[in-house]
């Protein structure tokens, strides 16, 4: 396995927004507790947000219609209390970073990389209302490629910062070739999907109904970039769903709605899927 | 282990329904869910899975038992609104629910013997009824009201009578007890029951008429709140409950790890 391939996450992982704090996740964890859990955080951004006060999350069939609004304490108080928290839980912790402007990015990767214990950054360069949530808007694969360049720039390059993209089939190709060329170690195929709520507020759908669109853009890319690292995400549940994104060339999945649904989807899923621990070494001469 | 760091957390276990009666407007279910019993604390709530639907349903806890003949058990009192009040409510004895609890933060127990008035509305009222138990278990003289718009949609208050000095029963159309809601009698209750603990559950008139009066009483008041609960484990942050900190500061809190249930006082009802 090379370098890079070694220290990315996997084969099972937290999607961003899923996992409350990692807290919430602990009891729901099995007998290892997050030692070793592959985490992403919900998006931190700069300064703290309080979220929406309406509905946040609507149900639909096979799914969930989520306008969240990036509830989170912002930069300080996350590197303050849960960073290091979850290190000391023995958590890998992946931040997710979003922000309003490219600036915003570089802020957050920079004061990011001197935090002790943060294994990677997700990139947060597809969620499904932009503009409602206040972020930097890419519409096109060279803003995600840009946001990609500016985190990297202030990140140490020894360690992993994925691209989350968006499961939009007609674009998801060109965004993951641009962010792998400025820099992204491996790209999330897979976010909540733009859709709306009943009363037609902007939000997005996720759960099991996004599964097969999300798996369409995985196959895609992995067959027209075989050398990217491509993670899949969009409804993953139980193990047969979680085998399909592998089947399609996927090196991991993440695991979102269904932990909502079930809150020891990741436990078990790492059960089945991680290797047994290793034999113990042996003797060296 | 995990069960060494969290002692008190939450289980998920597959829970089995071992009654089912219909009670006035309400279904009764009693279920196994081994472990939650044992950690239930009145006030905090159990989520359940229904099939075919990805949200899970928050449902206050009525009774447990410590022991049965089908071991420790709990009671959860369905009023069916929904598709999934309607799927809980048909599932017969022996079916397997996923359930996961004793979920969110309970009702504070006052240190010393005090006077407490506990206000409960329909369906809502299921958690005061253990709550009246460890209150007089702390020797604290509770007043219980029960309210419902309907005799039909009234908990029966029959066992409360052990552990509850005085019970009142209010309904909106007055077929029993007196006539009228929550928010036309409170004061009054407040004031005769001479609380020093108000406690509330029920629709968002209710709590917040109740922690007015407590307000004004000089009590303290303590909220059993209802928001949509997509998770109930505190993983989606899609249950705003809008407060006021301790510090003054105006948050938005999950309302399923920061409460359900909440000092009266802290609830930002105009933003609810
Ligand atoms: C802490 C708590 C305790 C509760 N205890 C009880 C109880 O003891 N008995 C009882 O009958 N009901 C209780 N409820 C309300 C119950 O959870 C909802 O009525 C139920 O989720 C509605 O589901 P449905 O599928 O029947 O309705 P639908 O209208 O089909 O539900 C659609 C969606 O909206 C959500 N939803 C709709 N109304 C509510 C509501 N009032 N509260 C929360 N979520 C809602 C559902 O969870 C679901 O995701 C409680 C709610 C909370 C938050
Ligand atoms: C309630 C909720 C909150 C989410 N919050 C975030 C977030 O903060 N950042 C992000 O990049 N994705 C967020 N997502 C998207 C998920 O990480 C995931 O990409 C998406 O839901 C699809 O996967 P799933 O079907 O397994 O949930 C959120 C999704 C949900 C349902
Ligand atoms: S219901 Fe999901 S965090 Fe409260």
């Amino acid at each position: 396995m090379s370098t890079s391939l070694r220290m990315l996450p996997g084969p099972v992982m937290v999607a961003a927004g899923c996992g409350g704090t990692g807290r919430e996740l602990l009891p729901f964890a099995g007998p290892t507790g997050l030692e070793g859990l592959d985490l992403v955080t919900r998006s931190i951004t700069l300064d703290p947000r309080s979220g929406g006060t309406g509905p946040r999350v609507e149900e639909v069939s096979g799914g969930l219609v989520n306008a969240v609004g990036l509830p989170n304490p912002g930069l300080e108080h996350f590197l303050a209390t849960e960073l290091p928290w979850l290190v000391r839980a023995g958590a890998r912790v992946f931040v997710s970073v979003a922000g309003a402007t490219m600036g915003e990015y570089a802020d957050l990767a920079r004061r990011l990389s001197r935090a002790p214990g943060v294994a990677g950054l997700e990139v947060n360069v597809g969620a499904p209302d932009e503009a409602g949530a206040g972020l930097f808007e890419v519409r096109e694969p060279y803003h995600a490629a840009s946001v990609i360049a500016a985190v990297r720039r202030e990140f140490p390059s020894d360690r992993p910062v994925l691209a989350k993209l968006r499961p939009d089939v007609s674009r998801v190709l060109e965004g993951a070739r641009a962010c792998h060329e400025a820099g992204a170690t491996a790209v999330v195929v897979g976010n909540a999907v733009p859709a709306a709520f009943r009363d037609g507020r902007a939000g997005g759908l996720s759960g099991p109904a996004v599964s097969p669109v999300a798996l369409r853009c995985v196959a895609e890319v992995h067959h027209a970039l075989p050398a990217l690292p491509v993670i899949g995400c969009g409804g993953v549940h139980d193990l047969a769903s979680a085998r399909s994104f592998l089947d399609a060339g996927a090196v991991g999945v993440q695991v979102g709605t269904a932990l909502l649904h079930d809150p020891t989807t990741v436990a078990r899923l790492r059960a089945d899927l991680l290797p047994a621990a290793p034999p113990p070494p042996e003797e060296t001469p | 282990m995990a069960e060494e760091r969290t002692p008190h957390g939450p289980v998920h276990v597959e829970g089995e329904v071992v009654a089912t009666k219909r009670v006035g407007a309400y279904r009764h279910l009693t279920l196994t869910a081994p472990g939650v019993p044992e950690r239930f604390r009145a006030g905090s709530f159990v989520a359940l899975s229904v099939a075919g639907h990805v949200a899970r349903r928050a449902l206050w806890v009525h009774r447990v038992r410590a022991s049965s003949a089908f071991g420790p058990t709990l009671d959860v009192v369905l009023e069916v609104r929904g598709s999934g009040t309607a799927w809980l409510a048909a599932q017969p004895v022996g079916a397997k629910v996923a359930i996961t609890g004793p979920l969110g933060r309970p009702f504070a127990l006052p240190k010393d013997a005090v006077s407490c008035l506990l206000v409960g509305e329909a369906y809502a009222a299921a958690p005061l009824f253990p709550l009246a138990e460890r209150l007089r278990e702390r020797g604290c003289a509770v007043s219980l009201v029960v309210s419902a718009p309907d005799e039909h949609h009234l908990l029966s208050a029959l066992e409360a009578r052990r552990s509850a000095r005085s019970v009142t029963v209010l309904t909106a159309d007055g077929s029993v007890g007196q006539r009228g809601g929550v928010p036309d009698h409170v004061d009054d209750l407040v004031r005769r029951s001479d609380a020093d603990v108000v406690y509330a559950a029920g629709p968002v008139e209710v709590l917040r008429s109740a922690a007015a009066a407590a307000e004004r009483a000089g009590a303290w008041s303590q909220v059993a709140v209802e928001v949509p609960t997509p998770c109930g484990t505190g993983l989606c942050h899609g249950c705003a409950l809008p407060v006021v900190g301790e510090d003054g500061v105006d948050r938005v809190v999950r309302a399923c790890t920061e409460g359900p249930v909440v000092r009266g006082d802290r609830v930002r009802w105009d933003t609810l």
